[in-house]
């Protein structure tokens, strides 16, 4: 079983057309992978959808990185 | 266009009936919303009779509510919504000096503000499809004015605005949006216009006739179809040549 900091980095991956090597947790979606903001909003969907969760727009505004992503998974689901 | 789930609002009679058979009958899997359950059962009737595959719902266009609610039916009967045709409208005619708030509120809430609701309702699935088509039935009235209908003018000429921007912020994604902007068709809406107008109305169409519902339905079914997948953000005129972009 992958955790949660992989799943995410597979998805961040994934959605954005990106190596997975070149997605660290500091990594920006915007300004160091490339992202524009409808791909934000669709990663906030990606991620919905992998951790069953509803992620609220205020919520989802301040996901700006994938550490803060991971941050948000873990405090707010109980995926482990 | 072989089973493509279909939302069309405003669905029971005149454009929006129009639009629905010509789709229907390429093949889409039909969804009529009507504001009364007598005009869902209308819309029932006429599918069947088709032999469309689809159904009609009650749906008031002004309650996002009801739009959740709508859209989870669908999703649970025939899967996402794939092709939006924004028809649902309304009108309450008057001179701008005696123009009531609700007269104004009114239109842009049913006319516009809907159009909003439901794009923004269907949008998720689609770019998640990467694939969308969103038609929104304007006016030419919304490119020319006309007297009487400040309030309806404003809200069909904001509906041009509001697919050119969302076009810019889907096609990444290919979804397209576009509009048909019909001219004085022969529905209820401007049979309810006075004999005289109709007839000076005319005087004004190069082609010297009311359109037909079909005519408009054409245009739509065009814009939807595989063979207008490079047409975004633009408006198709239905009108006889009464106004020309």
């Amino acid at each position: 079983m992958e955790n949660i900091e992989q799943r995410i980095k597979k998805i961040v991956a994934e959605q954005l057309g990106v190596n997975e090597a070149e997605v660290k947790n500091e990594s920006s979606f915007v300004n160091d992978l490339g992202a524009d903001s409808l791909d934000t909003v669709e990663l906030v969907m990606a991620l919905e959808e992998e951790f069953e969760c509803e992620i609220p727009d205020e919520q989802a505004e301040k996901i700006n990185t994938v550490q803060e992503a991971i941050d948000y998974v873990t405090a707010n689901t109980s995926a482990s | 266009m072989e089973n493509k789930i279909t939302l069309i609002t405003g669905a029971s009679r005149g454009i929006g009936q129009a639009i629905a058979i010509k789709m229907g009958q390429s093949g889409a899997v039909v969804i009529g919303t009507a504001t009364t359950e007598n005009g869902a059962g209308a819309i029932n009737q006429y599918l069947e009779k088709s032999g469309i595959k689809g159904m009609g719902i009650a749906l008031n266009v002004n309650d996002a509510e009801q739009i959740n609610h709508t859209l989870q039916t669908i999703r649970e009967k025939f899967g996402e919504v794939e092709i939006l045709v924004n028809n649902a409208g309304i009108t309450r005619d008057n001179l701008l000096v005696r123009m009531k708030d609700e007269e104004w509120d009114d239109i842009l809430e049913t006319d516009l503000k809907s159009v909003f609701r439901l794009s923004r309702a269907v949008l998720r699935a689609m770019m998640k499809a990467r694939y969308g088509r969103i038609i929104n039935i304007s006016s030419v009235v919304g490119a020319m004015g006309n007297l009487g209908q400040t309030n309806y003018a404003a809200a069909k000429a904001g509906i041009f605005g509001f697919s050119k921007s969302l076009a810019r912020e889907v096609g990444s994604r290919n979804i397209t949006v576009n509009c048909v902007a019909p001219g004085f068709i022969d529905t209820d809406m401007t049979r309810a216009l006075a004999d005289e107008f109709q007839q000076s109305l005319i005087q004004h169409v190069p082609l010297g006739r009311l359109g037909r519902p079909e005519e408009v339905a054409s245009a739509v079914t065009f814009l939807a179809s595989s063979a207008a997948g490079y047409i975004t953000g633009t408006t198709l005129h239905v009108n006889g040549g009464m106004y020309m972009d």
